[in-house]
C-alpha cells in the first residue's frame, strides 16, 4: 500500500502534503482552545512524519517548512505575525523547524536502502532459480549425450576386446540414450513454447474415446506391467480441443503414473461431462438471477495406486524444474509443468491431491460440445 | 518391388548417409542430392520410383519443390520434417505428398512407408476387390464383407470406407475427406468425420478403441492399414 502510494506523480505529492498541512492545521486551530500550542506542534511534526513515510524528499521539505511557518503565524504568540515573543518560543520554534526538517530526510534515506535492499533479494532470487534449472538442465541432457559418446567410443576402437553380447548392449544404450534425449528436447521446446506466451490452442473437435486410447497405444510398452481402467462416460459429446495438447496432456500424466507407481499397480483413467448451469449474480438487484446458459467441461481424472505425492510437496510439483525429494532419476521436472500449462492454455485447471493408496490428478476444461447423435446419416 | 529407385534429397550430410545406408542395405537403389536445385535435376534426368524430401532445404522451402515436382511428377513423394508442426504436414500432403516422416524417426516405420508407397503406386488399376485380411471391400458391388459376412453400412460410411480402401497406406487430412466425401463446404465440420469415424471402427474393427485398420494421425488425418 505504501508502494503504491509512492507512485503518484510529484505534482500530486506536493498537493497532498500542502494540503493535509493545511488541514490538520485548521483543525488544531479550531481546537486551540483546548489544545495548548506546543502540543499543536507535536501534531503538526507528526503529520510531517507520516508524509515522509509515502512521499519523496521534495514534498516532504516543502511541508515541514509550511507546518513550521503555520505554527509560528497562527499558533505562537504574538498569532497573525511572523514575530516570536520569547525566547523560549523562539527556541522552540527552531527546534520544531530543525527536527521537521531531519525527520524528512532521514525517513527518505531508508526508505531508498530498503528499496536497494529488496532490489538486490530478486536479483539473488532469479539468480538462484537460473542456477537451479542450468543444473537440472545440463545434467538431464549431458547424461544421455555422454552415454552416447562413451558407447560409440568403445564401439570404434580399433582394437577393443567386446563381446558380441556387450557390443549389442552397448547399441541398444545409444538408443536408448538418444530417445530420452529426444524427449527432453520435446519437453524444452513444449516449455518454451508455454514461457513465450506462444501457445494458441488449434481447437478442433476431439473424440475423447479417440484420444484416451491413442495415448494408451503410444505408452503401450511403458504400461505393460500396470493394469490401466478405462472409464468413459457413455455418449460423451465431441470437445472443441486441440488434440495435440491434450494427448500431451495425458501422455505426461500416464508417463509418470508408470514411472512412479509400483509395477502392477492399478492406473485409473475416467472422463465425463461436466454440466453447469451458470448463475450470474445480478448485481443491481442484489439476487441471484439463473442465466439461461449451459456450460460444458470435460472432466478428466487421472489416478494410481502409487505412494502418493509428499503432503507438503503437493503444490510444488507443478512448479518448473521442481523433481520430488529422492525421486528417481530420469525427468527433467518439466512433465507436470507441461500439464498445467497446456490445460491452463485451455482456459482449464488441474489439480492434485493424495486419495487413499494414491494420488488423483483432476483436469477440468471448459469447452463447446456437440452431441450429433442425430446426425443425418444415410 | 525391391531396387526400386529412390531419390533423397536433404541437406543434412548425416541423415543422408543414415538413409543411404538403410536403404541400400534393404536393396534399393538410392541417388541423393544436397539441394533442391540438385534434387530437382536429379528427379528430371532420371526420375525415381519415388522421393524422399526434406522440408528444410538452404535454397529453396520444401513446399515449393514438392510443387515443382508434382507439376509432372506422379510417383510417391514421401516428407521428411524436422518440427512435429501440423500445419506444415497439412500442407505438405494436401500439396500432394504421399506420406510424412518427422525427426527422429525410426528405421522399421521408414522402411514401413516406403513398401506402403511404392505398393498403393503399383496397384494403381486394381480389381474392384480390396483384399484387406479380414476385410473384403468390393467397389463393384458396393459391399462389405468381414470374415465373409455382410457388413451393413450406410452410404456415407462407405464412402468413406472405400476412400480409405483405395488409398492404402496413405495418411488422408480431415479436410481431405470432408471434402471428398461431404462436399466444399463441410471441410470446418470435422464434427462429422469423428462420428463417422467412430460409427466405422463399431462396425469393421475387431477392438474399435484399438483400431487396426483406420490409424488416427495426430492433428493430421487418418490411415487406413490393410493387414497382411
Amino acid at each position: 500500500m505504501l508502494r503504491q502510494l509512492s507512485k503518484i506523480s510529484t505534482a500530486k505529492q506536493f498537493l497532498i502534503s500542502i494540503g493535509l498541512i493545511v488541514l490538520v492545521s485548521a483543525a488544531c486551530y479550531i481546537a486551540s482552545d483546548f489544545i495548548e500550542y506546543k502540543v499543536v506542534a507535536l501534531i503538526l511534526l507528526l503529520t510531517v512524519s507520516l508524509i515522509a513515510l509515502v512521499f519523496d524528499i521534495l514534498p516532504v521539505l516543502v511541508a515541514a517548512a509550511l507546518s513550521a511557518l503555520i505554527w509560528n503565524f497562527f499558533f505562537i504568540h504574538p498569532k497573525f505575525t511572523f514575530h516570536i515573543g520569547s525566547a523560549e518560543d523562539g527556541f522552540l520554534f527552531l527546534m520544531y523547524f530543525v527536527i521537521a526538517l531531519i525527520n524528512g530526510v532521514l525517513t527518505n534515506r531508508i526508505r531508498k536502502i530498503e528499496k536497494q535492499a529488496r532490489e538486490e533479494e530478486e536479483k539473488a532470487k532469479t539468480v538462484k532459480l537460473y542456477n537451479t534449472l542450468l543444473n537440472s538442465l545440463s545434467h538431464e541432457l549431458k547424461t544421455p549425450i555422454a552415454t552416447i559418446v562413451g558407447a560409440t567410443d568403445n564401439l570404434l576402437a580399433e582394437q577393443s576386446n567386446l563381446s558380441a553380447d556387450n557390443r549389442k548392449e552397448l547399441t541398444s544404450t545409444i538408443s536408448i540414450a538418444a530417445l530420452r534425449l529426444n524427449q527432453q528436447v520435446e519437453n524444452l521446446l513444449s516449455m518454451s513454447r508455454l514461457e513465450s506466451g506462444f501457445i494458441q490452442p488449434k481447437k478442433d473437435w476431439c473424440d475423447i474415446n479417440e484420444l484416451v486410447y491413442a495415448v494408451m497405444k503410444r505408452l503401450e510398452q511403458q504400461l505393460k506391467n500396470h493394469t490401466v481402467q478405462i472409464s468413459i462416460e457413455e455418449n460423451l459429446p465431441l470437445y472443441k480441443l486441440d488434440y495435440g495438447l491434450m494427448e500431451q496432456v495425458l501422455y505426461n500424466l500416464l508417463s509418470n503414473a508408470s514411472i512412479y507407481t509400483p509395477e502392477y499397480a492399478d492406473i485409473f483413467i475416467l472422463a465425463k461431462n461436466d454440466a453447469n448451469k451458470v448463475y450470474q449474480l445480478n448485481t443491481s438487484t442484489e439476487q441471484h438471477s439463473e442465466v439461461k446458459k449451459e456450460t460444458n467441461s470435460l472432466l478428466l481424472i487421472i489416478e494410481d495406486r502409487g505412494p502418493g505425492f509428499p503432503k507438503e510437496e503437493l503444490e510444488k510439483v507443478f512448479d518448473k524444474f521442481y523433481r520430488l525429494n529422492n525421486s528417481k532419476t530420469g525427468g527433467t521436472g518439466l512433465g507436470l509443468s507441461i500439464v498445467k500449462g497446456f490445460v491452463e492454455a485451455h482456459n482449464g485447471t488441474v489439480t492434485l491431491e493424495n486419495v487413499p493408496h494414491g494420488a488423483r490428478f483432476t483436469i477440468e476444461i471448459p469447452a463447446e460440445t456437440s452431441y450429433i447423435n442425430n446426425l443425418k446419416n444415410e | 518391388m525391391n531396387n526400386a529407385a529412390i531419390l533423397v534429397i536433404d541437406d543434412e550430410v548425416q541423415i543422408r548417409r543414415l538413409l543411404e545406408i538403410t536403404l541400400e542395405s534393404n536393396h534399393f537403389n538410392v541417388e541423393s542430392a544436397d539441394c533442391a536445385k540438385e534434387g530437382l535435376r536429379i528427379a528430371a534426368s532420371h526420375p525415381p520410383d519415388l522421393i524422399i524430401l526434406d522440408l528444410g532445404l538452404p535454397d529453396e522451402n520444401g513446399h515449393s519443390v514438392l510443387k515443382k515436382l508434382r507439376e509432372w511428377y506422379t510417383k510417391p513423394v514421401l516428407i521428411l520434417s524436422a518440427q512435429s508442426s501440423e500445419d506444415d504436414i497439412v500442407s505438405a500432403l494436401d500439396n500432394g505428398a504421399n506420406d510424412y516422416l518427422v525427426k527422429p524417426f525410426r528405421t522399421g516405420e521408414l522402411l514401413a512407408r516406403i513398401r506402403s508407397a511404392l505398393r498403393s503406386n503399383a496397384t494403381e488399376e486394381n480389381d474392384p476387390v480390396i483384399d484387406c485380411g479380414e476385410l473384403q471391400i468390393d467397389l463393384a458391388l458396393r459391399t462389405v464383407k468381414k470374415n465373409s459376412e455382410l457388413i451393413k453400412l450406410t452410404a456415407t460410411e462407405y464412402k468413406l470406407l472405400s476412400l480409405f480402401a483405395q488409398q492404402e497406406g496413405k495418411v488422408l487430412t480431415h479436410q481431405y475427406l470432408l471434402r471428398e466425401v461431404w462436399g466444399p463446404g463441410y471441410i470446418n465440420q470435422s464434427q462429422y468425420l469423428r462420428v463417422f469415424i467412430a460409427q466405422l471402427r463399431k462396425k469393421i474393427e475387431t477392438d474399435p478403441n484399438r483400431p487396426a485398420y483406420i490409424i488416427t494421425e495426430s492433428g493430421v488425418g487418418y490411415r487406413f492399414i490393410a493387414k497382411e
